[in-house]
């Protein structure tokens, strides 16, 4: 347990430590080793999880198993690369944007406090905390967005700040709902809000009212995730922010989000399994895949029409999170070991594409696609690494992304034949739509003097080589805790 | 269960639960910014009295903190708040002009409705006295989603997001006599925040664009110019 | 059951519309006297309106040139009404025979027939004021009588029944309950009354300002006794809005039977509960200003809205499933 708290300590203390220093040359630093520090609690808590499955029992605050100690150290390990990332960005940007002081204490101490809010979340057992933390979320990112105080990005900010609370409040009037029902089964009253208890007692609880409260989850925790029609906020926070935390943003904040979804349709899936009608039983996933493949085929349909890059790349964001609710959803033992491994795919491959993206937005000194040109030729290790991270993103063989989606496909071929159709042709219009972008931004001939920027892009190689192996071959214990989950899930796995 | 069956304490809890829902209603239609605070600060001030109320007649100890915590926050602390930014920012004559007042209000009757079918099975498995309150939270959250798309000014979209914390708060008080401890401060704490946040946003829109209405803040959109 | 020929409770009833209609102006003068004393005015006498009363019905009646039939018929219908509405209230006595004869919405009819002479009086002799009052008087009807019918069918809900008297009853069996429905629809109707009767602030009744009356506009081609009787008509219904009010939100003191005792408790009751509602409103009108003629919507949308609470939340509070 005492790496749990460190863990989620570590990023707590530094958001207080950061407040204070952050703006100093060592403001980085110090992000940057509180980031490794947390990043080794995590890779410790694997191993630990590794050795005895589960930690935390019944009735403790925190709760680690197989689903959420690969999202707690994906978590910890993009939050690290991009600290990394992000120290000679914010440098960068501070001296171009003349960011004060002030703006770069808040910048770091957000920072810490978002991955805090991230780490929280996913390792309490508390539902009522994890909308805390979820909330918590939206706060310490929403100056974020605004750092730059441009007119557009406070409207981002307003959209982002409103929009999610708005939310996010759907899932606390859900969550009290579901306390309510939980307080009529369980003994200890105070424990009703444990997902183990509710997980534990969840054939008890009362199917109507865990029904209202999933729609009401479903809508709040849905805003978060992305999906439309609740996903207004989502290109604008991204594309008006600091890169780095439309990093995080893209490779985490929505995959908590889409962990609370699950966690809850877990117990509404047991739940309402009584009912009559298979209608009934799975209602919970019919509503997930269809706002699913709602998201994912309007936003493969934005993507044509972006014209600033940090959007585009937004709105791929929202297509996959719109797969993965479609792949759990679906809920057959094969979808929901894809979309577990695509979270863990698309967490990394975002954040390594929004790493590339900063530093080609700070060769061009713009976001605008049509004035971003050939990055390859200026600086070849941008350039490689954007194409690149685009070439997986669009499902590529042999990347891990690949492999999920090609999962998935399977899974749906083999229960709705005919929903393969629209995913397929979502999959090649975003295919088309992407290229189409980044192809003359990445070739082409060069503008005048357009110069190549001190880069950090190993985090970016880094990420795309796990996404590759991840491609080739799922270590036998990533894939076990896949099945683990994939049993919690579905009730039978897939090895 | 008939109101005349129950104790004058509990008719009581009701009477006030149907003025809180009032108060939701007045926040509607008040265009004066200044007088929709003050409104917002009774809504608080109910509320907690709503939770004394109950704290009382269930013995539940740990409503008495949640009230405090209600009273503080709600009805003193984000009021204060945002009269002090209205008044630096000399917004204190501002209105926020609604047009088509008497639909918006028949609207507000619709969702009241709609909201007390959906809460009706809900209402029908327990027997607690402020079972029938979580049709009228409910509609307080989506009464405060109705203001916030009618309104056009910063201020009035904050006391919207503000009195849907309220309703959120009333559903815990009314449905579950409040949630575990740990929880509701860390609810109370993110409120907090995201009052301090609401308020250095006032001043940078303020800065921005010269006033707080947020019609100006739609450069961002998806329809070509 | 009710004898028909029920001669005690008829006599009743005469003696009951008939106080309804002689009081009304001691009510006008009690709110009048108040208000001067607030004001640190000189206060007339409290039985002043019956002065102006005396005085108008010793006047000659002066009528326009191209007045017809309806501008002359009308003051004899509104009073007439007038009567028959002041005939179903319940003013300090219930269980009366003539409340068999109509329950709360036809007396909200009843006033809607008088506001339809009372326009068509105002438009028959074609002068600007009257068309300008008759429209803006339909304007606030239409918008307070919704509002007005919301409130009562709050009542008979709570009530089980339209009809005044057993309103009255049932209220006073059920003792003291804290209502949430019933203190919206006092509030919602305490809103529409004061629209209806023409008070501050929605008409100022003590001033003939073209850019704002609305009731007074209406009455400006009358003189003589037929203006008397117009006068007294308003006097009337501002008598049984303050009845209504008091005796259906407050019914305690109000005399359940026929007996001389309990009649007398009755009308003390009623006596001080008028008494104590007209204070009430004379301190409203001294602290409120008249709002402007576009802002009467919104107060009455307010009226409505309270009245709508006043269902719903019997609905959902006060019921149980």
């Amino acid at each position: 347990m005492m790496v749990v708290y460190f863990l989620v300590g570590t990023p707590l203390f530094g958001a207080l430590l950061l407040g204070i220093v952050g703006h100093k040359k060592e403001g980085a630093r110090i992000n940057l080793l509180l980031s490794f520090l947390t990043m080794i609690s995590s890779l410790y808590l694997v191993y630990l999880i590794s050795q005895q499955q589960i930690l935390g029992n019944d009735s403790s605050d925190f709760y680690i198993d197989s689903l959420n100690v690969y999202l707690l150290a994906l978590t910890a390990v993009v939050g690290f690369t991009t600290a990394f990332f992000s120290g000679p960005y914010m440098l960068h940007e501070a001296k171009v944007r003349k960011l004060s002081d002030a703006r770069m204490r808040l910048y770091h101490s957000s920072y810490q406090g978002f991955i805090f809010t991230m780490l929280l979340g996913l390792s309490t057992n508390n539902l009522g905390v994890l909308w805390v933390s979820l909330e918590g979320a939206t706060l310490t990112t929403v100056l974020l967005v605004s750092l730059y105080r441009t007119p557009s990005s406070i409207e981002a900010a307003w959209k982002y700040f409103i929009l999610c609370g708005v939310g996010i409040a759907q899932a606390l009037f859900g969550t009290v709902l579901v306390y309510f029902a939980a307080a009529k089964v369980i003994p200890n009253v105070e424990d009703s809000l444990l997902w183990t208890q509710l997980f534990a007692h969840a054939g008890e609880l009362n199917p109507v009212i865990i029904t209202i409260a999933f729609v009401f989850l479903l809508v709040g925790y849905g805003t978060k995730v992305g999906l439309v029609p609740l996903h207004n906020w989502l290109p604008d926070a991204h594309s008006e922010g600091p890169t780095p935390m439309s990093a995080v943003l893209s490779g985490l904040l929505l995959n908590v989000a889409l962990y609370a979804l699950i966690r809850i349709k877990m117990i509404t899936d047991l739940a309402l399994e009584g009912e009559q009608t298979v209608h009934i039983q799975n209602l919970a996933g019919y509503l997930m895949m269809g706002f699913g493949l709602i998201s994912f085929t309007v936003a493969v349909l934005f993507l044509h029409r972006q014209r600033d890059i940090k959007r585009l790349f937004s709105y791929s964001s929202i297509e996959h999170m719109g797969l993965m609710t479609f792949a759990f959803g679906l809920g057959t033992p094969l979808s929901t070991f894809a979309g577990l491994l695509h979270m863990l795919v698309h967490g990394l491959t975002k954040s390594a594409i929004f790493i590339s993206v900063g530093h080609a937005a700070q060769i061009a000194g713009t976001q605008s696609i049509e004035k971003i040109r050939g990055l390859i030729q200026t600086q070849p290790k941008v350039g490689w690494g954007l194409l690149i991270g685009t070439v997986v993103i669009a499902g590529f063989p042999p990347f891990g992304i690949f492999t999920s989606e090609f999962l998935l496909l399977s899974s749906t071929v083999h229960t709705y034949p005919w929903l393969a159709i629209p995913l397929l042709m979502g999959l090649s219009i975003a295919f088309a739509g992407l290229f189409k972008h980044i192809q003359p931004m990445c070739f082409g001939n060069k503008p005048e003097n357009q110069q190549p920027v001190k880069a950090t892009m190993w985090p970016v190689f880094l990420h795309l080589i796990i996404v590759l192996w991840l491609g080739l071959a799922i270590p036998e214990q990533l894939s076990q805790w896949f099945n683990n989950v994939t049993i919690l899930i579905t009730g039978s796995g897939v090895l | 269960m008939n109101i005349m069956s129950l104790p004058l304490s509990e008719q009581a809890i009701l009477l006030f639960a149907g003025m809180v829902l009032f108060t939701s209603f007045s926040l509607l239609a008040q265009p004066r910014i200044v007088a929709a605070i003050r409104m917002f600060a009774w809504q608080g001030v109910l509320l907690s009295i709503v939770t004394v109320m109950v704290a009382v007649d269930t013995g539940l100890h740990h409503l008495y903190i949640s009230a405090l915590l209600t009273l503080l926050m709600k009805a003193i602390f984000i009021p204060w708040l945002l009269h002090r930014l209205v008044h630096k920012m000399e917004f204190q004559r501002e209105q926020d002009i609604l047009h088509h007042p008497v639909l918006v209000l028949l609207a507000g009757g619709v969702l009241v409705i709609f909201c007390y079918s959906i809460a009706l099975p809900i209402e029908r498995l327990g027997n607690s006295v402020t079972q029938p309150i979580i049709a009228l939270s409910m509609a307080m959250v989506m009464l405060a989603m109705l203001m916030l798309i009618t309104r056009h000014k910063a201020v009035s979209q904050v006391i919207a997001f503000m009195a849907m914390e309220n309703g959120l708060f009333f559903a815990a008080v009314s449905a579950t006599h409040g949630m575990p401890m740990v929880v509701e401060l860390g609810i109370a704490f993110d409120v907090f925040v995201a009052a301090i946040i609401f308020g250095v946003f006032f001043f940078h829109i303020k800065d921005s664009f010269d006033s707080l209405d947020v019609d100006h803040l739609s450069s961002l959109s998806e329809s070509d110019q | 059951m009710l004898d028909l020929i029920d001669f005690k409770g008829w006599l009743l009833v005469i003696i009951q519309t008939w106080m309804f209609v002689f009081l009304a102006p001691l009510l006008v003068g009690w709110l009048t006297w108040l208000k001067c004393h607030l004001q640190n005015r000189r206060a007339p006498s409290l039985l002043q309106p019956y002065r102006n009363l005396w005085r108008l019905f010793h006047k000659d009646v002066l009528l326009p040139k191209h007045a017809s039939l309806i501008f002359r018929m009308n003051p004899y219908i509104v009073a007439g009404v007038m009567l028959i509405a002041a005939s179903i209230i319940p003013l300090f006595v219930v269980r009366m025979p003539s409340s068999a004869t109509a329950d709360v919405i036809v007396l909200v009819g009843f006033f809607a027939l008088a506001k339809f002479f009372q326009s068509l009086a105002a438009m028959d002799i074609g002068t600007a004021f009257g068309g300008m009052g008759a429209s803006r008087e339909m304007t606030v009807s239409a918008l307070a009588e919704p509002a007005m019918l919301m409130s009562v069918f709050t009542l008979a809900m709570v009530a089980h029944s339209t009809n005044l008297s057993t309103v009255v009853e049932t209220l006073i069996q059920h003792g003291l309950v804290l209502r949430p429905s019933l203190l919206f629809a006092f509030a919602g109707l305490v809103l529409v009354a004061i629209a209806e009767t023409g008070r501050i602030p929605v008409d100022n009744p003590s001033t003939h300002l073209e850019l704002t009356m609305i009731h007074e506009a209406m009455v400006l081609e009358y003189s003589g006794r037929m203006l008397a009787l117009i006068e007294w008509s308003s006097m009337t219904k501002l008598m049984i809005y303050g009845v209504l009010i008091c005796n259906v939100f407050f019914p305690w003191g109000i005399a359940l039977h026929h007996d001389f005792y309990s009649m007398f408790i009755g009308f003390i009751a009623i006596a001080s509960k008028l008494m104590l509602l007209g204070v009430f409103l004379v301190v409203a009108e001294t602290v409120l200003a008249k709002m402007r003629l576009f802002r009467v919507p919104i107060f009455l949308s307010l009226a409505f809205t309270l009245s709508l609470l006043g269902l719903l939340s019997y609905i959902i509070l006060e019921v149980g499933s």
